[in-house]
């Protein structure tokens, strides 16, 4: 798997010593023994970059940044080498390189498999899932940076309430005016009306959308494509009714809804999972105009 | 650092996956004030990550005790029918309530919900949205979450429970956890007034090879565990037949259940071709594909030594898109293969743990106020072998259950037992080292931050207990900081490294043994972890370190259960005894934390339904 550590060529310890009864100098031991891991840790980390930078390896050049530590404060990019493998992302090449070199590079990741949306950042200059990003595709060095337009926490990790918030905003939860009595009833949905809002659900909210919004960056208050997306898929969903529908078109027309889109596509190059965000919006806006004519 | 700051709820959850998001809507529905607390943002749980479905019985010629026999047979009997009976009788109700919070799923013509096959399912019961079913779950209950305004603490990751220090643990009660908060370093209590609620998830971590996460340490398991609950059938972890060679990534079960065919590197059908299941072939149980692939491969007939191959090309694109796409992505990005175009390379992986913290119908443990539901726990529903689409069921099922429970709900006299008392036998086992703790008992260790007393008087308020575990990690988390030591990430490796090597699917005497020592070996170097980033604003190497102490105790639990079994179960095979022993091993296998010096014992299985009593057959599919 990705997580990858030199073998420890390893010194006897604990496991050689007999499980002392009495250790009165325990203190001490311990942290004489730590001393000595810290010598060769640091050694080894040594013996493994120089042994990179023999082979195949690819150069990262990461984004660092943490406020409290001194030699952080100020944003700077640290180089690493990492031996590069057939497959590996860059999501690979950073767990390789905290593992190995530097256990205090810091970024959100958990699936591995772009469900989770956690680990989108800006590479090479675009908003990216780093774990469905090959670094075979990626031109060096990589350079990897949090996601812009976002307040960055350390590192690779940005402060995502302003996101969440967005979200919140459009009532983001199905809520039908009518549901079937019976616990047991299904309330049907035609498979069309299904097929219409089946590429909005599969939003992950990783934030790339927003980081790579001009509009957004501009205007905070602007709800952005994520948010927007969010309430195209319950407005277009055919079983929460009309009554819904109205307040849900009232929500994504305010002042800082859908009319501030410019369709500049840059979400809809960004998002992973391959969602028509502009295209969503734009039809948000028609069904608005629609929806107006209707009242007027 | 040190933080005064207590907050207080009727109910704790941890976790927001599916199951902890489905406890926190039942049990602020019963009037409890509810929290979630979580070392994600829900949306980020590897709930997100299942593919395949949710088996319930909702159609004509279909009935929830053909759903329970299904199972039970599944589980090689070795779930307990009461759990098994309650999962089967909930889940149309729970998966119709989900269909009514909006969750897309895929239809019918006639707009009803779409069912297909599963393996080992007697009638295609399992609904489903597209090959992305935990996806659309889990956002639908967030979703629901987000409606009723429920409280969520997340990047929170919650230490451990504040459990009183009686000696027996039936004895105990749990009054709240302490929780890290990720973003700040901050340290701080909550109270639970009227219970919490472990949905921590998985565990496959503990394997290099899985499916999982990688936050799926089984954090919620191991203090459970330390706290005194005992572990249940931790031995039996299912290998997913389908996941892809390079990742560990999922292919759904969806693909066989559509159609989807396994070769050989001859080219052979295997499945009947070789007689593994000439019955049901490709969708036979999981654990007998996942035995079947590696057989192919250790007999000299995978494909590169490695894998086998899993061909839907003649599905045909319209249906692959319809009901598979999700499949195609996956197979692109994390393979570079084409699922329209050649056959994906697959094998065995890691995938789900069915044991774990015990617990009886209702999720609760022996540990007064302390429940678990969902994959943490083990009720058991899914015994030695868990079936597909009974995951997800299982999730909203129980998380309803306890969440209601723990709200104060009255609920009739449970069936199952709980913790070491009534019905139960003491093992003889021997291990080849010394387990648990370094010095079991004392406070010598890596902070223990068990139940385990002090010293001095017991402390029984709930208050004072709280503030005793709050100020014990804060005691724990500057000694990890205040100097350099081993970097965990060693230890987490060399755990998964022998893991893999000896305690998967095929287990033999010598191999877990070698693991047990190899695992003291890991937890020896645990004593001296450290963690090298000093700062106190997100810091992951001091999160990812509490975590490996999470995978050391609980590879310990498996292998021990794994060692201490001599019998071919479900996804538990012994090379000493290759045949399923109902008559020395039709008991569950428990292992106790005894503060820090593990103690394995056993309980009968319960094969006594409602209304019949589910027979041990022959299980061949």
């Amino acid at each position: 798997m990705s997580t990858q550590v030199p073998q420890q060529t390893d010194e006897t310890d604990a496991e050689s010593e007999p499980d002392a009864e009495e250790e009165p100098s325990k203190g001490d031991l311990r942290r004489e023994k730590k001393a000595k891991r810290a010598a060769e840790r640091e050694r080894e980390a040594e013996a493994a970059a120089e042994s990179a930078a023999g082979e195949n390896t690819r150069e990262l050049k990461v984004f660092r940044f943490d406020p409290e530590v001194e030699g952080k404060q100020e944003p700077r990019f640290d180089e690493f080498h990492v031996p590069f493998e057939k497959g590996m992302t860059v999501l690979d090449a950073l767990i390789y390189a905290r593992d190995t070199y530097d256990s205090s590079l810091t970024f959100r990741h958990s699936c591995r498999q772009a469900v989770c949306g956690s680990d989108a950042m800006f590479v090479n200059g675009q908003q990216r899932l780093a774990c469905k990003t090959q670094l075979s595709d990626l031109s060096e060095p990589v350079r990897i940076e949090p996601l812009p337009h976002a307040d960055v926490r350390k590192d690779l990790v940005v402060d995502m309430q302003h996101f969440y918030d967005q979200m919140d905003a459009v009532e983001p939860f199905f809520d039908a005016d009518e549901l079937p009595e019976d616990e047991l009833e299904e309330q049907r949905q035609s498979r069309a009306n299904r097929e219409k809002v089946k590429m909005s659900t599969r939003c992950i909210w990783c934030g790339a959308c927003m980081s790579s919004c001009n509009i957004a960056a501009g205007d905070n208050q602007y709800l952005g494509p994520a948010a927007l997306n969010k309430a195209y898929r319950f407005a277009m969903d055919e079983r929460e009714g009309e009554s819904r529908k109205q307040e849900r078109l009232e929500i994504i027309e305010q002042e800082h809804g859908v009319w501030r889109c410019q369709t500049q596509f840059s979400c809809t190059e960004v998002c992973p999972k391959d969602i028509p965000l502009t295209e969503h919006i734009q039809e948000l806006k028609r069904e608005a105009v629609k929806n107006n004519l209707k009242f007027w | 650092m040190a933080s005064n700051t207590t907050y207080e709820h009727d109910v704790i959850v941890v976790g927001a996956g599916g199951a902890g998001l489905r406890a926190a809507i039942a049990a602020q529905e019963a009037g409890a004030d509810v929290a979630i607390v979580s070392k994600l943002h829900p949306v980020r749980s590897h709930t997100g990550a299942a593919e395949g479905g949710i088996n319930a019985a909702i159609r004509e010629g279909d009935s929830w005790e053909d759903h329970a026999y299904d199972t039970m047979k599944g589980s090689d009997y070795l779930g307990d029918a009461p759990a098994i009976e309650a999962l089967c009788r909930e889940s149309p109700k729970e998966t119709i309530q989900l269909e009514h919070w909006g969750m897309a799923f895929s239809r019918e013509e006639d707009g009803t919900v779409s069912q297909r096959p599963f393996g080992g399912l007697s009638f295609p019961r399992t609904t489903y949205a597209g090959a992305e079913t935990g996806h659309q779950l889990l956002h639908t209950m967030y979703e629901q979450v987000v409606k009723r305004g429920i409280e969520v603490y997340d990047e929170w990751h919650v230490m451990n429970l504040a459990v009183t220090d009686e000696d027996d643990p039936t004895d105990r009660s749990c009054h709240g956890v302490v929780g890290y908060e990720i973003r700040s370093g901050e340290i701080a209590g909550f109270r639970a007034r009227d219970g919490v609620i472990l949905a921590t998830g998985g565990m496959g971590q503990v394997f290099d090879h899985t499916t999982n996460a990688v936050a799926n340490t089984g954090d919620g398991v191991a203090m459970a565990y330390r706290a005194g609950v005992p572990m249940e059938d931790m031995e039996f972890i299912q290998f997913h037949p389908t996941t892809l060679p390079s990742t560990g990534v999922l292919i759904s079960e969806g693909v066989r259940g559509e159609g989807g065919i396994l070769y050989n590197g001859e080219g052979e059908r295997f499945m009947f071709e070789h007689g593994y299941a000439n019955n049901d072939g490709e969708l036979a149980s999981r654990d007998v594909v996942a035995r079947a692939e590696l057989t192919e491969v250790n007999e000299g007939r995978g494909i590169e030594d490695e894998y086998v191959h899993l061909d839907m090309r003649h599905l045909g694109e319209d249906r692959i898109l319809d009901r598979l796409e999700n499949i195609l992505h996956l197979a692109e990005d994390f393979e570079g293969v084409d699922g329209l175009e050649e056959p994906m390379p697959v094998k065995p992986g890691q995938h789900y743990a069915m044991g774990g913290i015990e617990t009886n119908e209702y999720g609760q443990t022996c540990v007064d106020g302390l429940y678990a539901v969902g994959e943490c726990a083990c009720a058991s529903v899914h015994g030695a072998n868990r079936l597909g689409g009974n995951a997800l069921p299982e999730l909203i099922v129980f998380g309803k259950l306890a969440g209601r429970h723990a709200a104060g709900e009255e609920f009739d006299e449970p069936e199952i037992e709980t913790g070491k008392r009534g019905d139960h036998e003491d093992a003889d086992f021997d291990a080849p080292v010394t387990l648990g703790e370094r010095e079991p008992g004392s406070d010598a260790g890596p902070a223990d931050a068990s139940a385990a007393a002090d010293g001095g008087e017991a402390v029984t308020d709930p208050d004072a207990v709280l503030e005793v575990a709050v100020d014990r990690e804060i005691e724990h988390v500057e000694e990890l900081l205040e100097t350099d030591g081993v970097n965990h990430a060693e230890i987490r490796s060399a755990v998964q490294e022998t893991m893999t090597a000896n305690v998967n699917v095929f287990r033999e005497e010598e191999g877990l043994k070698e693991a047990l020592v190899d695992l003291r070996e890991a937890r020896d170097r645990y004593a001296d972890v450290g963690v090298s980033d000093p700062s106190r604003t997100f810091n992951t190497d001091l999160l990812h370190t509490l975590e490996t102490r999470n995978i050391i105790d609980i590879a310990e639990a498996l292998t021990m259960g794994a060692l201490a079994r001599n019998e071919f179960r479900g996804a538990h095979w012994r090379k000493e005894n290759q045949i399923r022993d109902d008559e020395n091993w039709l008991k569950h296998t428990l292992i106790s934390w005894n503060d820090g010096d593990p103690d394995l014992w056993y309980r009968p299985v319960i094969l006594e339904g409602e209304n019949k009593r589910y027979e041990p057959k022959v299980r061949s599919y």
